[in-house]
């Protein structure tokens, strides 16, 4: 008897654990042995080590918290500011017909402006301060919450609409109860998408006009030739980009606990 | 309560812009207590019949109604769904409650009530379960305890059991039939399968093809409680052999139209 032969082979994906470490501590390592051999000039490449060792020094005089935390309470407000208004949006205009009609081709227009262009205009109104950079960041955050949360609502299932309709549920349960949930899937992708949003716009606004922040901190050590304090910077912005998609990841599994594996 | 269907047309624009007529001067009733089942071809204007009964679709031309007192608090009608309906960020617990808190029912007599149906349905231990994790049988029980705790007068049920594998249908139409015994609900069961039919109903209401018009209705002479042995009982094949006789040409006909627009049964409700 000639066995069936397995015909899957092609297909079949395995895991590989350990290249997944492997390829990260290679390019480490390879940073490491260029920066150690002075090929190039420590002023253009600092090594990964020396830069450790910079993020400690800065970490125990206490300057890099303060640009931390500058960055992260504007980075928090801009950002639950923009979500809030842009849920608030994008729920009115898929649940109203009117608020449609009048909305939709107000986002469409004003959606495409890239923000940061913004900032001098919202500068010249709000002030040099926080004030400005809070608003680039939520507006930043509002256009794509407001999209996917009207796009969620819009593309709520007919039948569960129905069902409830057929259960006596009145226009502000569908909108609690059917409306919103279904929308919770693309709600945290517009979260998502307006986390990396933040991030940018909030680099952006302290480059231009700020005393504090991993923006300016970027911008300053360039000025003083400091390369190692910017690669600090550079790295902490790495790190709060991961920490923000770690959170919102938590975030969902508990907002959504109905989806299999979200 | 009695169901009262009246001449009643039900004529559509579909999305080409053409009218399509999917019910032409229906008339039938069903009494109170009883299981009326209503059989016709894929595309006779069944679930557009239900979605009239329940309120989720206005008639073009005749009556729809109901005679006889409601009592207060209780809802005409409650509808189980084909493709169950439930809502996914509920658990069955949640799912079961949705109609008593639309009704405006307080927390701990929702929590009571839904229990009384958890138990009637078979549902005790999987009250925390999501419908995801259910298996199709589960989640349509899941269906009938929703629809059985608003303790509506007249359950229209839209082919309940048709997205089920058929032990699993064969099963749960038994159970159906039990808790009928015990709750002795007006049922309307819309089905495209004549021996369901013919087992479950009481009369079974013939529906022709598109535009659905009723060919007959036909008593079923079979003692209840009804059990398996009684498929086999002339009084059974003779029905479901009179049905079938009436449905064939129009099913046959419905075949080679070949544009049978999928899913015309729900073209009136969109």
């Amino acid at each position: 008897m000639r066995p069936v032969p397995d015909r899957t082979r092609a297909l079949r994906r395995r895991a590989h654990p350990l290249a997944r470490a492997l390829g990260l501590a290679a390019l480490l390592a390879a940073w490491e042995a260029l920066a150690r051999s002075e090929a190039v000039p420590a002023l253009f490449l600092p090594s990964p080590l020396a830069v450790l060792a910079a993020a400690g020094h800065m970490l125990r005089s206490g300057e890099l918290l303060a640009h931390v935390a500058a960055s992260l309470g504007r980075m928090a407000l801009g950002f639950g500011l923009g979500a809030l208004g842009g849920v608030a949006v994008g729920l009115a205009v898929g649940v109203f017909s009117f608020v449609e009609a009048v909305g939709t081709p107000l986002i469409a227009a004003t959606f495409p402006i890239p923000k940061i262009a913004l900032l001098p205009l919202l500068i010249l109104w709000l002030g040099i301060g926080e004030a400005s950079k809070v608003a680039v960041i939520a507006l930043g955050v509002f256009f794509p919450m407001a999209i996917n949360t009207y796009t969620g609502v819009r593309h709520a299932d007919p039948l569960l609409l129905r069902a409830a309709v057929s259960f006596g549920a009145g226009r502000w349960s569908l909108v609690r109860k059917v409306m919103l949930p279904s929308a919770l899937p693309t709600i945290f992708a517009g979260l998502r998408l307006g986390a990396g949003t933040a991030l940018l716009l909030l680099v952006a606004a302290e480059m231009i006009a700020a005393s504090s922040g991993i923006g300016f901190l970027v911008l300053h050590a360039q000025n003083l030739m400091e390369t190692t304090a910017l690669m600090v910077g550079i790295v902490v912005l790495s790190v709060l980009g991961l920490a923000s998609h770690w959170l919102l990841t938590r975030l969902e599994r508990r907002a959504i606990p109905w989806k299999a594996d979200a | 309560m009695k169901v009262v269907v009246d001449g009643v047309s039900q004529t559509y624009t579909d999305r080409r812009g053409q009218r399509v007529e999917a019910l032409a001067g229906v008339t039938f009733t069903v009494e109170a207590e009883e299981l009326v089942a209503v059989v016709g071809p894929s595309g006779c204007g069944k679930s557009t019949l239900l979605s009239l009964l329940a309120g989720l679709l206005a008639p073009t031309s005749g009556r729809v109604g109901f005679e006889g007192e409601l009592p207060a608090g209780r809802p005409a009608t409650a509808m189980v769904f084909q493709e169950f309906a439930l809502f996914p960020w509920r658990t069955v617990q949640g799912n079961v409650e949705f109609g008593l808190e639309e009704a405006g029912r307080a927390v701990a007599e929702r929590r009571a009530i839904a229990q009384r149906y958890l138990e009637l349905t078979g549902l005790v231990g999987f009250e925390r379960k999501y419908p995801h994790e259910l298996s199709g049988g589960m989640r349509q029980r899941v269906g009938i305890a929703r629809a059985l705790a608003v303790d509506p007068a007249v359950l229209l049920m839209d082919e309940p059991f048709s997205a089920l594998d058929a032990q699993t249908r064969q099963l749960m139409q038994e159970e159906l039939l039990g808790i009928w015994e015990r709750t002795r609900k007006t049922i309307v069961y819309v089905t495209h399968n004549i021996q369901e039919a013919v087992w479950m109903a009481d009369r079974v209401v013939v529906l022709s093809r598109r535009p659905g018009r009723v060919l007959d209705v036909v008593p079923v002479e079979l003692k209840r409680p009804r059990t398996e042995a009684m498929l086999g009982e002339l009084a059974f094949v003779q029905a479901v052999e009179r049905i079938w006789g009436l449905v064939k040409a129009q099913a046959r006909a419905a075949l080679l139209e070949g544009a049978a627009p999928a899913g015309a049964d729900e073209g009136g409700q969109r």
